[in-house]
């Protein structure tokens, strides 16, 4: 140890910071922030109605109660041991007794059915189950006939269970006052136990959903989690003063790191909301400093907030809407600290004073100073919202594989369509088919019971392949544009990214699905679906007549109008090297809407291309020919299941592309349209 | 599933009870008990008098004839106020809430009763007064929490759906800790899932507190499911009594259902 201590601590810190060396597993974590800020907040929970804090010290207490109830009740080293609830304080000490013990928690998504509860319990050789209350130890004894592994199951909430079966049951509060009686007993045992764990050993074992096939249980040593978690935190300057509010499942890596690793690291606060309905409620209560959401989260917010809007006086509405338009013009630039207007820096104080400050105090953004979104793309429109009321949102890249962080965008470098730079200690590499590799502290140890997946997943060297293609950007950022299994090549060797394109045009109101061709072609052409609310709407108001979908889909004037959408993308195109090849050269609007029932979309209305190609050969060959019409007849299924027929003239439409910006003509020299 | 506390002694007997409005009988001669922890349910056609029966239960009503002992207290007339100091406590079939009022306030309204200081002390927040409303909201919270119904704490009971409203008119009856709980329809326009959820409720209270249970019911599979013994009547007079099993049976309340030709 170094004789230079200081923090009255006796150890030196690391490099980031935040802990002792010594402190490399979460239960000496948590000895650390007992002795450090035994007075400070570490869990919080509305009980009720009212919030009840826990300090560092009564966390400490309770898991070593905890855990030596758990020893009691046979709990053994490497034991799988699955946590079964919404967040709750209880359940969170639940993994840090676990892992005192040396047994593996297995976070299990609440609200998965029994079936899918029993593949994972029976796949991780769960013997032990922590649940919340219950609706969840009914799924656990409905399984528990054909998972004779699984032993005993500990309940947080006694409600309802009185009149159980008490032989294979027990309320969390007993184990824990037997765990008070052993302690009392074998004093040294706990921290005997707590030392015996060391940072390489399994920290926690999460099954990632995965698309295709069973889950896999992905295996995150201590180092894994505290490192990675130590580097985010340090990147984006997090403290012990920080508080989060823990709404995401318990069992998604995600939440994981940011609202235990990282709290357990920085020694922040955790709060958990009161029921999964008043999540909104409590983060207006609590006023969370840091918080992470996927993008559907946002978007419900700002839904919430336009309605209500909708139903204000007229006074308040116009002033909404006159102050969202100066912050809209200058918000994320005053944020950026970029030139503005001395007008418009006068009118954002006072919009911040009259309009962004409630709005922000009403959404319970008022203290947020840090904000992430992740796990999809994210509409322009949206991001460009919350950051011109100040609100310092950002995104980042992670996966499981790699407890999470693999790239974040740096405070003052926010882009809306990449996903940063690489994160603290993480390097990537693109391979040659665009597929994104990383490498990193974070890199996961193994698939539980599954060395093939292993194999494929993670090469001998520790580069883990993430399945997605992307490239880095002037800035170096990562940008991520699709599936890597998705990614074609353009006739010039240009990347052909369809999922990326087709993206980039529904986020236009007026388009409701795209479908992209150009593999192994010279450029890109693509079908186009109107959105029928939207498009009609727009008719009506400039008295476009039409009778039906087909009718509105074929009007000229709607050709030009989704042209105008189709060049906005191009000239977006245009300025990154990596795309300027798949700007959109021709377009048709399909005269049917895509429908799951005629097999062109899946049941999650993602569009099936390959089949849709198929279905549409004619228009595909059309759309690469120089013609401008094609005769189009196909069977199409009504809703009750009778065949029909469709047929028409289909009309197919050149855009304008662009070059690049500031290069004349570029390098890849473009047709002019 | 066992009960925490066993059907015990009779609670309230009601003894051939008649009732009439103008030329109307809407009960003749109706006798029945009701036992400590139990559920009961009273069912019966439109217009059987099973509304009126609860009425003259918690003293809504006054009968012509018959009287009602509760808790060992015989009475011929009593005021609901008086009923409801004796721990009776009802839901109504069309949901009686104050519309413009929070839940966490329409249950706390419950309470009433039980509070003991006076306006002037309450209205000023005075020691005393403000003890007790802590101890009171306490209360309520514990039953927002057992109907799970906190993330409407502070909506207006009238921006609620019905459902929900009907839950919240259960946690005003309950905040009166009421000995005799009395339900009118307490599932009538509900969905699948809202009835099962209200079912799960009503088994609860009786289990976790012990509360007695009268309920008027029409869903059938409820009744049945629910219910240690069933009441029926038709045109004011009680047809059958007895386990939920035997009443299905009975020759009486299948004509009584279905209609019989005479």
């Amino acid at each position: 140890m170094a004789s230079d201590a200081n923090q009255g601590i006796g150890e030196r810190l690391t490099e980031a910071g935040f802990r002792p060396a010594s402190a490399n597993t979460f239960p000496k974590l948590l000895r650390f922030q007992a002795r450090t800020r035994p007075d400070r907040a570490a869990s919080r929970e509305k009980i009720y109605g009212i919030w009840q804090s826990w300090t560092w010290k009564e966390v400490a207490d309770n898991v070593r109660d905890l855990a030596c109830g758990l020893h009691v009740l046979g709990v053994k080293r490497g034991d799988k041991v699955a946590i079964v609830g919404d967040n709750r304080p209880r359940l969170y000490w639940t993994f840090v007794a676990l892992q005192a013990l040396g047994g593996v928690p297995v976070p299990v998504y609440q609200d998965s059915i029994a079936e899918e509860m029993r593949f994972v319990f029976d796949h991780a050789e769960v013997r032990f189950a922590v649940a919340e209350d219950q609706e969840q130890v009914d799924k656990l004894i409905e399984i528990r006939a054909r998972c004779p592994r699984l032993e005993h199951v500990v309940y947080e909430d006694p409600r309802g269970l009185r009149h159980y079966d008490h032989a294979q049951l027990s309320a969390y509060e007993q184990v824990q006052e037997r765990g008070r009686a052993f302690a009392a007993a074998n004093p040294a045992f706990f921290d005997a136990e707590v030392d015996t764990g060391k940072g390489g050993d399994v920290a926690v074992m999460l099954y990632t959903s995965g698309t295709t096939g069973q889950p896999k249980g992905c295996m995150l040593s201590f180092d894994n989690l505290i490192v990675t978690a130590e580097n985010a935190a340090r990147f984006d300057k997090v403290t012990a003063a920080d508080e989060v509010l823990a709404y995401l499942p318990m069992a998604w890596v995600g939440d994981h790191v940011y609202s235990f690793a990282e709290g357990y690291v920085a020694g922040f606060c955790v709060a958990c909301p009161e029921s999964g309905a008043t999540v909104l409620n409590d983060l207006r209560e609590l006023g969370p400093t840091y918080f992470f959401a996927p993008p559907r989260i946002f978007e419900n917010l700002l839904t919430t907030v336009m309605i209500r809007m909708e139903d204000a006086g007229a006074l308040k509405r116009r002033m909404f809407k006159f102050f969202v338009a100066v912050a809209r013009r200058s918000g994320s630039r005053i944020m950026d600290k970029k030139p503005v207007p001395l007008l418009d820096r006068v009118l954002y104080r006072l919009g911040d004073l009259l309009v962004y400050g409630p709005l922000k105090n009403t959404l319970g953004f008022s203290r947020v100073r840090l904000c992430y979104t992740a796990g999809e793309a994210i509409g322009p429109d949206m991001f460009e919202f919350y950051r011109s009321l100040g609100l310092n949102m950002k995104q980042l890249y992670g996966m499981t594989e790699a407890s999470v962080f693999i790239a974040m965008q740096p405070d003052g470098e926010v882009k809306r369509d990449t996903v940063g730079k690489p994160a603290p200690g993480v390097e990537i590499r693109i391979a040659d088919g665009g597929e994104v590799l990383f490498k990193s502290p974070g890199v996961f140890q193994e698939y539980f019971k599954n060395p093939q997946a292993t194999a494929e997943t993670k090469t001998p060297d520790g580069w883990v392949h993430t399945g997605d293609a992307g490239y880095f950007d002037q800035d170096g950022q990562l940008k991520i544009i699709d599936r890597a299994k998705d990614v074609g090549k353009l006739k010039d060797g240009a990347l052909f990214a369809p999922k990326y394109i087709e993206n980039k045009l529904k986020f236009f109101p007026y388009i409701r699905e795209a479908v992209a061709f150009g593999d192994g072609r010279d450029h890109v052409c693509a079908f186009i679906n109107i959105d029928m609310q939207a498009v009609g709407d727009w008719a009506e108001r400039r008295n476009i007549p039409y009778g039906s979908y087909q009718e509105l889909a074929a009007q000229p004037e709607v050709y030009a109008l989704i042209k105008s959408n189709l060049e906005e993308v191009n000239r977006d195109l245009a300025h990154d090297p990596h795309m300027t090849s798949s700007q959109i050269a021709r377009f048709l609007i399909l005269p049917k809407e895509l429908d799951a029932d005629d097999g062109e979309l899946t049941r999650t209305r993602k569009v099936r291309r390959r089949f849709i190609g198929e279905r549409y050969g004619i228009l595909v060959d059309a759309l690469f020919s120089d013609r401008n019409e094609e005769e189009l007849k196909m069977e199409i299924r009504f809703e009750d299941g009778r065949v029909g027929s469709l047929s028409g003239r289909v009309r197919i439409e050149n855009a304008a592309r662009f070059p690049v910006p500031g290069e004349g003509a570029g390098p890849q020299r473009l047709k002019a349209a | 599933m066992q009960r925490s506390r066993p059907v015990g002694d009779v609670l309230l007997h009601v003894d051939d009870i008649s009732l009439s409005f103008g030329g109307v009988q809407a009960l003749s001669g109706v006798s029945f008990d009701i036992r400590r922890h139990e559920i009961r349910a009273i069912i019966g056609p439109n217009g059987a008098g099973k509304s009126s029966m609860l009425n003259v239960i918690n003293g809504f009503y006054h009968p012509q004839q018959g009287t009602i002992t509760f808790m060992g207290q015989t009475r011929k007339q009593m005021r609901p106020h008086e009923a409801a100091a004796q721990g009776i406590a009802r839901t109504f079939q069309n949901i009686a809430l104050f519309r413009g009022m929070s839940t966490l306030d329409n249950i706390m309204t419950g309470r009433l009763l039980k509070m003991r200081r006076g306006l002037f002390l309450q209205a000023l927040r005075l020691g005393p007064a403000d003890r007790e409303e802590i101890e009171h909201r306490a209360a309520v919270e514990r039953i927002i929490d057992f109907l799970e119904i906190q993330s409407i704490r502070k909506v207006p009971v009238g921006r609620l759906p019905y459902g929900l409203q009907k839950r919240v008119e259960l946690g005003r009856a309950l905040a009166a800790e009421p000995t005799l709980l009395l339900l009118d329809e307490p599932m009538a326009g509900m969905n699948v899932e809202e009835k099962e959820d209200m079912c799960r409720f009503i088994l609860d209270v009786n289990d976790e507190f012990g509360t007695t249970i009268v309920l008027i019911e029409h869903d059938m599979g409820v009744v049945m499911d629910l219910s240690d013994r069933v009441l029926v009547l038709d045109y004011g007079r009680k047809i059958a009594d007895g386990a939920p099993d035997a009443v299905r049976q009975d020759r009486r309340v299948i004509d009584a259902y279905l209609g019989v030709s005479h």
